[in-house]
């Protein structure tokens, strides 16, 4: 019977060959899924994964559409390396957008570049408030942070339904549930002319070294990572618990509070009902498909964000409705996380 | 039926797809395994259910259907999160997200199908009883199945000894191991029937209670499954008397805007009240250590591996 | 043998350039139309109309068409406008609210292009507005409730409190009103466009609070199958429901978009498109009743089919004074009839709704 065997290391070639397996097997699924539909695979892994990128304004998108990921993902990993489990980001980002969305509406037909700062500062606080109620729970009840962040996702999806339908809705707007457009000095600036990419990427892109220099340059991120591998030990050393769970939240909030105010104040312009796409939820995944890695976050953003884009394109070209994009980043999703096993453990026959 | 009795009678059915699922749900957490799946899994119960009724007639092979849809789900998360040791809450999610695509791709043909109404199966003197007869023992059979699933499992966590082999397993999986227990097997069939409870709920909703087929049609109820459980501290009985507030308030708060009441409340607050009362009641059991083992697995979400 | 292999390995990457070339060349020079949609197409409803629209200015144009269904309304629906019109669609149509201010920027950027958009209130240089009248099959429904209620109680599925909803909402019950004075009306708001189950159960507590005609402002079958299955009567909504409830099912207000984007399609072609605001109902095609049941006595049938005619001349309006709203305030005084503006902007239930309005 084929086993799976502990390695005494874990497997360096297949930190990398890991991914590729999992591509392999997409493809395979991906050939499969096609040839039943009667669609040529070779054309449907073009338009899929090529065809969105087939100029810069295409390229553009995909970093505008991976933006809010990385930025999620990145605070999410600095948690989840010492094991705080903050599921509700998609909750903690629609705070963001709220608290960055109220300034700018604050300021309405003001000038000053102080908006936009302060839109930024109101987002990764409003996220962080957000994440501080399991945090606080957490250190001071011992609840369980995983289903109170969940449980707050929620309700922070039905308080952004209360507020663009009431105190926040454009008075001018027909009574219809959005907020008004932000005026010029509200929104972000663009990076590239011609395309809607704006500074949230550098955000996201310095959020990633920042967590990289956390992670593995900083005493205390060592901390974190030793409490996530070894509970005890990290007692045994002297490391606050409390305050890894602090830290480790709050990362998560503000980060998904800054992506959730990156939209407000990019692409959307205002505040809607629709303000997140399940970004939270999703980086969660990219978070995990990186292996908690920021350079991995980097590339999983990037892919996740392509299978969106593919996903609309296999609609125009193919004919294929929308739902195969989500059944096609369920399987690869699935891939990603089941072969990263082979890192830890090998094959091997055994008879049993 | 007078409006109690139809509130009664409305609380009752639309609490029925969440104490389903919810009670699968339970039995998942309690051997230690946390599957956000659900909504997806309930999507493929739904379609699978939807399918097999309209091509047999059949209702309760819809049922069947769903179920096995359902399990067969959860076999795939069972497989990267009990085999190759994925993260729980990761798969979980890609899991919702592949269900619902699939149940929405798979269900393409079933979209323009009507199936016929399940009739309600009357229980001969019960139901005369006034008031409460009608609403609750009037009901289509899936209602009673839900009673019926609840008994079983109440009885099997707390009186039969291989529900205490499955708490132990979510209690300390590696103490249950180093005795001999089967850790990984017992969470394979705790998923499992995770996932056939998941599916079954979800050919409630197409087959009994629209009964229609549309993309989306779940519309969040697998994640109020997950909130239930919590909320009912992973216990049976909590998770009904739950299901029935959770289903009460909705029907309540349709009840007043019908009557023509006024009530200054935004809607939307009184849709977050059961997820604030869920971290209310989170905080309540987990403020010490001996009522948070008494009701919480302490092993949720965790893998587990024996090495030897 | 080499310079054999050399040509034929010229030749075989000659062909696939052509081939290539001939690839993108398909997608752009076909003369494109392309369409927004919000939700799956499915089989009934809001989308499911915009699409039998489609379909039918195709066949009447012979332009190609593609489409993007389940597009979330926000920064997604500004990229797949875009990619519409970077590939040279000559018209767009985005048929939801939320599209707005995503299409109005895209727009700014395709000077060339023809964009169209439902429901919404803002214009650009080449971006047009197009609604219907619903409120005026609304009426009709109302006038066919009004006088096949027995309780005098009837009922209301609705999304969101938004104007358009209200309208609907509105016109039902002066519709019932001008032929029933006592018919009442019960509205329950279940705060989705879609959700089968709460559409359902909503429907269920309106007939259980004695309503016996129903109707709704949501996206799905699931009121007309509820009806049906309690032996009252419903109208259907967006497209004709009957095969969801052959004995409730009295008729529907129907959108009709075919001859609209035909219209629309053709004069792009030609050169001749210009931004409108189109407000259509009857006279326009946009607005119609799916065939009325037999259950509905022959008498009553005349008397519709005649005050479609009047509608569709302009004589019947069903917002005509004096519209009074639920609070006592006259809205519209005797004689006249509503404004275009005032109608864009209700926020009110008239006399004859019992539920109230959340402030």
């Amino acid at each position: 019977m084929l086993r799976l065997e502990r390695r005494a290391e874990a497997s360096a070639v297949m930190s990398y060959a890991s991914p590729l397996l999992a591509i392999i097997l997409m493809l395979i699924g991906g050939l499969i899924l096609f040839s039943a539909l009667g669609k040529d695979p070779i054309e449907g892994f073009r338009i899929f994964f090529i065809s969105p990128l087939s100029d810069i304004y295409g390229v553009a998108e995909l970093f505008l559409k991976a933006t809010p990921l990385m930025l999620v993902a990145i605070g999410l990993a600095v948690g989840f390396r010492a094991n705080i489990w903050n599921i509700g980001a998609e909750g903690q980002y629609i705070m963001g957008g709220v608290a960055a969305s109220a300034v700018a509406l604050y300021f309405y037909e003001s000038e000053g570049p102080h908006i936009l700062f302060l839109m930024v500062v109101a987002g990764g606080i409003g996220g962080m408030l957000w994440a501080s109620v399991p945090a606080f729970l957490k250190t001071r009840f011992n609840t369980n942070e995983i289903l109170v962040s969940l449980m707050l996702v929620y309700v922070a999806q039905l308080a952004v339904s209360w507020l663009v339908h009431g105190p926040m809705m454009d008075p001018e707007g027909f009574n219809f549930p959005q907020s008004r457009m932000f005026e010029e000095s509200a929104l972000l600036p663009m990076l590239v002319e011609g395309t809607r990419l704006n500074a949230a990427f550098l955000f996201a892109l310095s959020a990633l070294v920042v967590g990289y220099i956390f992670m593995y340059r900083s005493f205390f991120g060592f901390q974190m990572q030793v409490a996530g591998y070894a509970k005890d030990a990290a007692r045994y050393a002297g490391f606050s618990a409390k305050r890894m769970i602090w830290i480790g939240l709050l990362s998560g909030g503000g980060m998904a509070g800054i992506a959730g105010m990156s939209e407000v104040a990019g692409p959307m312009g205002q505040l809607t009902e629709h303000v997140s796409n399940n970004y939270g939820f999703a980086g969660i995944i990219v978070a995990f498909v990186a292996r908690l890695n920021p350079v991995g976050i980097f590339f999983a953003s990037l892919l996740m964000a392509l299978l969106y884009l593919g996903g609309e394109q296999a609609q125009q070209y193919m004919n294929l409705p929308s739902s195969i994009s989500n059944v096609f980043q369920g399987m690869l999703l699935l891939f990603l996380l089941g072969s990263d096993v082979f890192i830890n453990y090998r094959l091997k026959w055994k008879n049993s | 039926m007078s409006i109690l009795e139809s509130i009664l009678f409305e609380t009752i059915v639309a609490g029925t797809p969440l104490i389903i699922v919810a009670l699968g749900q339970l039995i998942a957490e309690k051997a230690g395994v946390l599957n956000l799946g659900a909504e997806g899994m309930m999507a493929m119960g739904a379609i699978a259910g939807f399918a097999v009724t309209f091509h047999t007639g059949n209702p309760w092979l819809g049922v069947l259907a769903g179920m096995v849809a359902g399990a067969l789900m959860s076999f795939l998360f069972a497989f990267v999160v009990l085999t190759l040791m994925a993260n729980q809450v990761a798969s979980g999610l890609a899991l919702s997200i592949f269900g619902v695509g699939l149940s929405a791709f798979i269900g393409k043909p079933y979209e323009s199908e009507i199936l016929a109404t399940v009739p309600t199966w009357r229980i001969p003197l019960l139901a005369d009883i006034p008031i409460i007869g009608g609403p609750i023992f009037n009901q289509q059979p899936l209602i009673y199945l839900s009673w019926a699933i609840f008994g079983g499992i109440a009885w099997f966590l707390y009186k039969s000894r291989p529900g205490l082999l499955l708490r132990a397993v979510g209690e300390s999986p590696s103490s249950a191991h180093s005795i001999g227990y089967p850790v990984i097997r017992i969470r394979y069939m705790a998923t499992l029937f995770g996932g056939a409870m998941a599916g079954i709920g979800g050919s409630f909703l197409s087959v009994f209670y629209t009964p229609l087929w549309v993309e989306g049609m779940v519309a969040g109820r697998g994640w109020i499954a997950i909130a239930l459980v919590v909320f009912a501290t992973w216990r049976p009985f909590r998770v009904m008397v739950g299901a029935y507030l959770f289903g009460g308030v909705m029907v309540a708060q349709l009840f007043v805007q019908g009557s023509g009441l006024e009530i200054n409340i935004p809607s939307q607050f009184l849709s977050a009240l059961p997820y604030l009362a869920t971290i209310i009641v989170l905080v309540i059991i987990s403020r010490d250590q001996n009522t948070v083992r008494l009701n919480a697995p302490v092993s949720l979400g965790q893998p587990y591996r024996p090495d030897a | 043998m080499v310079i054999k292999n050399k040509l034929a390995k010229t030749l075989v990457t000659t062909a696939l350039v052509a081939v290539a070339s001939l690839f993108s060349a398909t997608s752009m020079a076909a003369e494109n139309v392309g369409f927004v949609y919000v939700s799956p197409i499915g089989d009934a409803g809001w989308t499911y109309q915009h699409d039998l629209g489609r379909l039918q200015m195709e066949k009447a144009t012979g332009v190609t068409t593609k489409y993007v269904e389940n597009v979330p309304e926000g920064p997604d629906a500004e990229r797949v406008i875009r990619e519409m019109a970077k590939r040279g669609d000559k018209v767009i149509f985005a048929t939801s609210f939320g599209y707005m201010n995503p299409m109005l920027k895209v727009s700014k950027q395709f000077p060339n292009t023809a964009f169209v958009h439902a429901t919404g209130y803002k214009m650009g240089k080449n971006m047009g507005l197009y609604n219907a009248r619903f409120y005026e099959g609304r009426y009709l429904t109302g006038v066919i409730a009004g006088e096949m209620t027995k309780s005098n109680v009837l009922g209301y599925v609705a999304a969101f409190p938004i104007p358009e909803v209200l309208q609907g909402i509105n016109a039902f019950i002066q519709g019932a009103r001008s032929v029933n004075p006592k018919a009442e009306l019960r509205v329950i708001w279940v705060n989705s466009w879609f959700d089968p189950g709460k559409e359902r159960q909503a429907s269920l507590t309106l007939m259980s609070q004695d309503a016996d005609v129903i109707t709704h402002h949501t996206d799905s079958t699931a009121v007309v199958q509820a009806a049906e299955e309690k032996g009252k009567y419903a109208f259907g909504y967006h497209s004709d429901m009957s095969k969801y409830g052959s004995k409730a099912h009295l008729t529907a207000t129907t959108h009709h978009w075919g001859n609209y984007y035909t219209k629309v399609v053709k004069a792009a072609m030609s050169g001749n498109w210009k931004p409108e605001n189109i407000w259509g109902g009857y006279k326009e095609g946009m607005i119609a009743l799916a065939p009325l049941n037999p259950a509905i006595p022959a008498e009553l049938q005349s008397r519709i089919a005649s005050m479609e005619k009047q509608i569709a001349a302009g004589t019947l309006h069903p917002f005509k004074g004096p519209v009074v709203d639920q609070d006592g305030k006259t809205r519209v005084a005797a004689g006249q009839t509503m404004s275009d503006g005032d109608l864009s902007g209700m926020d009110y239930y008239v006399q004859g709704v019992v539920s109230k309005l959340a402030k």
